[in-house]
């Protein structure tokens, strides 16, 4: 889509399936974006929109079984030292390989919505920080990983670091908790640090000290961050760009201002008006009609048809809409704009 | 940790008073004692006992007396001179009856306890690792039937096995050449040799429920986040599984051994009569019997120690092992 030389991440018509008891649920239908080095790819969407079995599908880590990659590549274009990039397909390694592994909290990191339970209970938070570094260098001594994970603590705002890295996680407030995971993630100093909804177990105002942390080591380290919320306000806040995704399939895909003021696809447009304003008219907020369609069903045509205002029988129900570029640079996969194309 | 060890210690003491008292009115609740049985038994044989006699007799025995004062004298005897009491039934202190056969009732019962951890330890962590797998289904299969066989049913296949097929009396302690023999290396590996026996009949029961709650445990703390959160740190499957999920899921088998011991001394009172192992379990079935309640008492203060100790070392382990155990409780 964009230009190719600074794509870190190529993600090309991903699909993956769980197998459940129930049935089969198709988390995702061909999924494809990019994501740009130190660049702030948001990810939009609600429960079940297969938001975060991508970012597991980029780390390697879906639960087999019952999940399984049915098709697409997820490309990590990798620097090497000598300038050459190493190009590596996450979708083909054994999940619990040496190579991915080796990829895996050294290249791509992650941060967790959960601080209370990301961490093991009976062990220090310096010792799970730590660990990343022995895994990755083992050539660094124990001291010296400790200086590390110091260091990192107190650059990601956690007080006295010296002495909190002998502290147990119980011993830690949410907020300080999700500090640690973020110092966690970044201790190896990745090239993408993926945040699945980081902040919505904490309160506002932590939230608000997170996303600024947040921003200010990318400028520091210059990582790239695939920002996974279903907060629109905050994913507006952090990222460059914005991909919108509805049951497994990308739906809308733009720079983050031009989504925001010209929003084109009927659902983001119905997200949209969900959002309360602080400024402007006092409306009732408008929620989107209908419900989300059982994770089981299988849609032949366009998976919000149930729920879409705009929606044109007879070709919406029939086909999958294609995705295409509506404007410059903003694709939207919805048959409204396939004609005036 | 110095001071909750000590403060736990200090606590046994009432503990274990209290314990003798009950275990002691508990011995004494059916009708009868052991002097009016045994003067019953002498004259039913036809021996002429005058009434004087079995005053006197009754006397010698202290049965004249009331139970508090009998109890009052039985624990002071414990506590300042080490002294059980006298077993009637056996023309001994009570004290030299328990110590012939506590060693090896502990040695069974500890070696039981290891063995069955043995076993249960790796199946437990594989079945859960690899669930609803063939191994996984052998290994429920196995440990529901280790639940669920009685003890003495599976001692008595085979010691019958153990002889019909290799010839090996498993009944004893020792074979009969080794019975008055002083102690040499060859009847050192004969006792061993009888032990493998109770040892596996003992085990397998709690490598049953060990089996079964390993497992369990497992499988639930593999599903927790700190699991997913460890993997994307790139630690591979084994370091990961050791390191975080097992190490949790081994606190409750840890911290249970102390109901697993009396648990398995009291496995072992069925199996050890049916495999005539001499130790404590047939002592206390017998003596209950014959109303010998000193030894009785004794018996049942020891094994109530022993719980009581035993929940102490989980308490401690698990003090060791959990830190919001160890911080929750002390810094406050």
């Amino acid at each position: 889509m964009q230009n190719t030389n600074n794509v870190l991440v190529d993600v090309q018509d991903l699909k993956v399936q769980f197998n459940l008891h129930e049935g089969t649920v198709h988390a995702l239908e061909g999924v494809s974006f990019q994501i740009q080095q130190g660049k702030t790819l948001g990810v939009i969407g609600e429960s079940g929109s297969g938001k975060s079995v991508t970012a597991q599908a980029i780390m390697g880590i879906i639960p087999s079984p019952p999940g399984k990659v049915t098709g697409g590549r997820v490309l990590l274009n990798l620097p090497e030292n000598d300038a050459s990039v190493r190009v590596v397909n996450v979708t083909e390694l054994p999940p619990s390989g040496s190579e991915i592994r080796s990829i895996r909290g050294k290249e791509i990191s992650m941060i967790f919505q959960e601080p209370m339970t990301s961490f093991s209970p009976v062990h220090t938070i310096g010792n799970q920080i730590m660990e990343a570094v022995r895994i990755h260098y083992p050539d660094v001594s124990k001291q010296e990983a400790r200086d590390r994970t110091i260091e990192m603590m107190r650059r990601v705002g956690i007080p006295r670091p010296e002495e909190r890295v002998d502290a147990y996680p119980f011993q830690f407030s949410g907020g300080m908790r999700q500090r640690a995971m973020i110092a966690m993630a970044l201790v190896c100093h990745p090239r993408l640090v993926i945040a699945d909804e980081p902040t919505t177990a904490l309160d506002v105002t932590i939230e608000a000290q997170i996303l600024e942390l947040l921003k200010d080591l990318q400028a520091e380290f210059g990582m790239s961050i695939m920002y996974i919320s279903h907060d629109l306000t905050v994913v507006g806040g952090v990222a460059d760009e914005v991909m919108v995704m509805y049951l497994g399939l990308v739906m809308e895909q733009a720079a983050t201002d031009e989504l925001f003021d010209n929003p084109l696809h009927p659902y983001t447009e119905a997200l949209w008006r969900s959002i309360p304003t602080i400024d402007g008219e006092m409306d009732r907020l408008t929620p989107i009609r209908g419900v989300l369609p059982s994770p089981f069903a299988v849609h032949k045509g366009c998976p919000f048809y149930s729920r879409c205002e705009k929606r044109i029988q007879g070709v919406c129900d029939q086909s999958r809409p294609p995705m295409i570029e509506a404007r410059p640079k903003h694709w939207v996969r919805c048959f409204l704009y396939t004609e005036s194309k | 940790m110095l001071v909750y060890i000590l403060r736990r210690l200090l606590m046994l003491i009432p503990i274990l008073l209290l314990v003798s008292f009950i275990a002691f009115f508990v011995i004494e609740l059916p009708p009868g004692d052991w002097v009016s049985t045994y003067i019953t038994q002498l004259r039913t044989s036809g021996i002429e006992l005058s009434d004087q006699e079995a005053q006197r007799l009754t006397t010698l025995y202290g049965f004249d007396q009331p139970t508090y004062v009998r109890y009052f004298k039985w624990i002071t005897g414990i506590v300042t001179r080490g002294d059980f009491g006298w077993s009637f039934q056996w023309g001994k202190p009570v004290s030299e009856v328990i110590a012939e056969r506590l060693p090896i009732t502990l040695a069974i019962s500890l070696m039981a306890l290891v063995f069955s951890w043995l076993i249960a330890i790796p199946i437990g962590i594989y079945s859960a690792t690899h669930q609803y797998s063939l191994v996984d289904y052998l290994a429920t299969f196995i440990g529901f039937i280790g639940l669920a066989t009685p003890g003495f049913l599976l001692a008595m296949i085979l010691a019958w096995a153990a002889n019909q097929y290799l010839g090996f009396s498993a009944l004893g302690l020792y074979s009969k050449e080794f019975l008055d023999k002083p102690w040499s290396l060859a009847k050192a590996i004969d006792m061993l040799k009888h032990m493998i026996l109770p040892l596996v009949i003992i085990g397998m029961a709690s490598a049953g429920s060990t089996i079964r709650v390993l497992r369990g445990n497992l499988l639930d703390e593999l599903k927790k986040q700190y699991v997913v959160t460890a993997r994307a740190k790139g630690l591979s499957e084994m370091q990961l599984l050791f390191k975080y999920p097992v190490r949790l899921a081994l606190n409750p088998v840890f911290s249970t051994i102390g109901w697993l011991l009396p648990a398995i001394f009291a496995g072992e009172v069925l199996i050890s009569i049916v495999l005539s192992v001499p130790s404590i379990g047939p002592l206390l079935l017998r003596s209950t019997l014959a109303q010998d309640m000193y030894l009785t008492g004794s018996i049942v203060l020891i094994l109530s120690a022993l719980t009581i100790v035993g929940s102490l070392i989980s308490d401690i382990y698990l003090a060791w092992a959990d830190p919001r155990i160890r911080y929750g409780g002390l810094s406050k």
